[in-house]
């Protein structure tokens, strides 16, 4: 370790409420990390330690259920498990179609494939990535400040050793269908840090799919995941993440889109388990012609709690950017929905829209939504709706007519809510694999 | 727009600033300690249990912070230490115009009151910096048993109807400024209608600051019984000084079973006054409150008048126009809480922002569990007229449970390209365009308004727009 860096004093962790964590979770990937990263590390921790929690005073919490953020500690990802048998199951759960994909456990790459990747594409392990691409990674890198509350969770991401992918794509390159990332995590409490950072440049194209799964049922891992998406010149990325872990997971993720002239990014959450849930999504629309498509489709049962924060910020002229985030809610789930679309001073002749779509399958579930708008422009088209119900007695009579029993009626038009989030992505087999998690979930309730 | 339209427009707006020497008989000095409530009380003969809510209220508006966390910042230009709490030139309210004082008496018939009275009005006050200076009822309302009074002599007189509702819908500590009212109120309206009689006429409230650096916290409770209705009618003006005023209202609306309340607020204060108010009312069983409420006026408005439905079937209603011009911020929405089955709300909210003026809409509509049938719609929309101006929404929405249903819509946009075209092709100027495409803009929200009130709407928008174009 170069002898610039600053390790901070210990002791100021005592001012935190819950311990989270007593030193930063590191550990050997047997790669050599460039020292700018390395002071990113450190530099994160020390911010971690200085960042109190989130208190509920913030606006960015509000309607959070603070207890659950509460860590008394964050264990280092531990022992070494039977690794054949998630083999196996991730084989046999595959997403039709993908050109890519790379499987890890908790936290460490087990099986990858990238070799069908067209010439040119850089798509490597982030640290093997930060370790051989020191600078194209450096460029994009956490770049963007974390925007919606989470600079607790952030701070700790940046100190830990990440996993996940870093992919590049040249300019002119569509790559033909889905690169998948599975991430498969267990253990009591186990930090896990995923990043994953997608560059697209001029007129290339690619779609990722990221899927996180517990080990068993009885796993609560903690993951606190980050994504960087940067389309420029034409690029498009389509980014998904489907989150189906067990019931006792916690799971954060924030992603930051930067999006450039006339490029497009998608991003899209789907979440069907874990106890609670945050995901932070900001799309910043720097350039003429940049677009945003902000999606998400939650199915909570039990006791979950999923809570969404977005900003769409249009910081040039002639951006679009659309939103449309759906939740079914069932027993005792609770749902917030915070959205803000923010048109900059110069950001004229903008085109905005941002909805948030409620369905209460219960008595005792809940959801609040929050949609927000700031304007500061001219010429500018900007709307948003929010709206929560339930199904009505007669759509269910009128299926019930045709032979179908109320039941099968109730599922079928839960999953036609949610399903027209899914069928906004492109690439079948994308859509047919989240499909299949949200329907299985849907029989499960 | 023609030449005496134009001059009308412009005396409309002339009418509120002026201002007359200043010759208080009271004055309780500027800044604020205890002495300044024993003071108030002193004055006004209060009961030891209103001292000692006053006394109470201090504790807690000391104890709260500022609110800047979520809202402007501007409010930490308010320096409290500043202000003038109580000032009056010690008269009673009269019940004759004739005796009212002269300056008092021109201010108010430059601002138009008695005519106003004279022609519909059921019932009429006014208030001159702390305490009223002219009140009438009309008899065959007060032989129906309709009780109109300012608070002190609700407190004094009254308190066994008042006093059961009195700091009961708003409490002390809800916020800030609420704290502050507690403290060092006077002034305002006191009604009571008793069951079943429906006032005809509106009644109607003035108030007016005529000091610079000075406070004005009147204090507004309406109670009206099973079945009765009520329409009030308030309307604010002060003169522009060098430094900045706080105004600090609070006001609390019950409608017991199947009572109906509208309220109707036009807010002109000059472009130097702080206003933040705090308005609620609980609708019992089946009765149904309306707040109809418009700011064009103030430096700071802070203000979202809230219903709490308390009873099966209640209705709440807030109807809302912001008009936010350069150095303006209107900062205004709604409050929805049910409470009880099958309660129904509705919010409809439309602002202008011109020049560097901001606008926002903050919403709160709650629903909690294990209720039945209740719903709530909301709409928004928001009119930027210049490249500079800007808007804001952030409305909250929560819903528990299976059996409600709530719709919440906001747009932006500004005025067309294509209407100003057509108007100007058949002959109008640019100005009279967009004065009338930003009436058109409000025009179904200010039907809602009595028709004095539209009118005078109408202008002070046209007036508002002029020069705004580009």
């Amino acid at each position: 370790m170069p002898e610039t860096l600053k390790q901070p004093e210990m002791s100021s962790s005592s001012s935190l409420k819950g311990e989270w964590v007593s030193e930063p979770p590191r550990r050997d990937t047997g790669h050599v990390l460039p020292d700018w990263y390395q002071q990113i590390q450190a530099d994160s921790w020390h911010s971690f330690l200085e960042t109190p929690e989130p208190t509920r005073k913030d606006q960015d919490w509000r309607f959070a259920d603070l207890k659950k953020i509460r860590f008394e500690r964050i264990t280092p990802v531990g022992s070494s498990i039977e690794q054949g048998a998630i083999v196996k199951r991730f084989r046999s759960n595959r997403v039709e179609s993908s050109i890519g994909h790379c499987l890890f456990v908790n936290g460490e790459v087990v099986d990858s494939d990238f070799s069908k990747l067209p010439e040119g594409v850089i798509c490597l392990e982030i640290n093997e990535a930060l370790a051989t691409h020191s600078d194209l990674v450096k460029e994009h890198f956490m770049q963007d400040p974390v925007r919606l509350g989470s600079e607790k969770f952030a701070t700790l991401h940046g100190s830990a050793t990440l996993n996940g992918i870093f992919i590049h794509v040249p300019k002119n390159i569509v790559i033909d269908g889905p690169i998948e990332i599975h991430h498969f995590n267990g253990g009591e409490a186990t930090g896990n840090f995923p990043h994953t950072l997608i560059v697209a440049e001029a007129n290339s194209f690619v779609s990722v799919i990221e899927n996180f799964e517990t080990i068993s049922e009885d796993d609560s891992p903690i993951t606190i995941g980050m994504v960087d998406l940067d389309a420029r010149d034409g690029g498009k990325i389509q980014y998904a993440s489907l989150q189906n872990n067990g019931p006792k997971a916690k799971h954060m993720q924030i992603n930051a889109s930067r999006i450039g002239r006339d490029s497009q990014v998608k991003n899209c959450f789907v979440n069907l388990g874990s106890a609670w849930v945050r995901n932070e999504a900001v799309s910043r629309m720097i350039d003429t012609g940049a677009d945003s498509q902000m999606f998400s489709a939650n199915l909570a049962n039990s006791k979950e709690e999923y809570d969404q924060r977005t900003l769409q910020l249009h910081e040039a002229q002639h951006t679009t950017s659309d939103l449309l985030y759906k939740n079914a809610l069932y027993d005792q789930s609770r749902t917030i929905f915070s959205g803000l679309i923010q048109v900059g001073e110069n950001a004229h002749h903008t085109d905005s829209y941002q909805t948030c779509r409620n369905m209460l399958g219960s008595d005792e579930a809940e959801a609040n939504a929050m949609p927000g708008l700031e304007i500061d422009a001219d010429q500018v088209k900007c709307s948003h709706g929010s709206t929560s119900g339930q199904i009505s007695d007669e759509e269910i009579f009128y299926l019930k007519a045709r032979g179908i029993p109320a039941e099968r009626a109730r599922r079928m038009i839960s999953f036609g809510f949610l399903n027209e989030v899914i069928q906004r992505l492109a690439g079948d087999g994308v859509k047919e694999f989240i499909g299949e998690k949200v329907e299985a979930k849907f029989r499960a309730i | 727009m023609s030449d005496q339209a134009t001059l009308d427009a412009v005396n409309i707006a002339d009418t509120g600033d002026f201002s007359y020497p200043e010759d208080y008989k009271h004055d309780a000095g500027t800044g604020l300690n205890e002495g300044v409530l024993d003071y108030i009380s002193d004055i006004k003969k209060e009961a030891d249990w209103v001292r000692d809510f006053r006394k109470r209220a201090l504790k807690v508006f000391n104890d709260k912070p500022m609110p800047t966390h979520w809202a402007s910042k501007d409010l930490e230009n308010i320096v409290f230490q500043n202000i003038r709490y109580y000032l009056a030139k010690g008269q009673t309210p009269t019940r004759s115009w004739d005796e009212v004082p002269d300056d008092v008496k021109e201010t108010f018939e430059r601002l138009g009151i008695p005519e106003k009275e004279r022609k519909f009005l059921a019932g009429v006050e006014a208030q001159f910096d702390s305490e009223a200076a002219y009140s009438n009822v009309k008899e065959e309302l007060t032989k129906e048993g309709v009780v109109f009074v300012n608070s002190t002599e609700g407190l004094r007189e009254h308190p066994e109807i008042f006093r059961k509702w009195f700091g009961k819908v708003i409490p002390t500590g809800d916020n800030k400024f609420s704290a502050l009212n507690s403290a060092v109120f006077s002034g305002g309206s006191f009604i009571y209608v008793p069951p079943g009689v429906k006032v005809k006429h509106p009644l109607q409230a003035y108030f007016r600051i005529n000091a610079e650096n000075f406070g004005q916290f009147e204090r507004t409770l309406i109670i009206v019984d099973e079945g009765a209705e009520v329409t009030y009618m308030e309307g604010c003006t002060a003169p522009k000084f060098e430094t900045a005023t706080l105004h600090s209202a609070v006001v609390e609306l019950v409608a017991m079973k199947d009572a109906k309340i509208q309220y109707i607020t036009v807010q002109n204060w000059s472009n130097n006054v702080f206003n933040l108010v705090t308005k609620r009312g609980i609708a019992h069983e089946n009765a149904e409150i309306r707040w109809i409420d418009c700011n064009i006026g103030s430096r700071l408005t802070m203000k979202y008048p809230g219903v709490i439905m308390k009873g099966r079937k209640a209705r709440g209603e807030v109807i809302s126009i912001a008009l936010a011009n350069d150095g303006q911020h209107q900062d205004t929405g709604a409050k929805m809480i049910h409470a009880a089955d099958e309660t129904t709300s509705n919010v409809i909210a439309k602002s202008i922002s011109v020049g560097t003026g901001r606008s926002t809409y903050r919403g709160q509509v709650h629903i909690p569990k294990h209720l039945k049938g209740c719903k709530n719609n909301t709409e928004c929309d928001a009119l930027l007229i210049n490249t500079n101006s800007r808007t804001d929404t952030y409305p909250a929405i929560t819903v528990k449970g299976n059996q409600h249903a709530t719709q919440h819509e906001a747009s932006v946009s500004q005025v067309s390209e294509d209407q100003i075209f057509y108007m100007k092709q058949r002959g109008l100027n640019e100005a009279e365009a967009m004065s009338l495409s930003v009436n058109g803009f409000i025009n179904d929200l200010a039907r809602e308004f009595p028709m004095e009130y539209s009118v005078e709407l109408k202008r002070l928008i046209d007036l508002q727009m002029e020069g705004s174009v580009g």
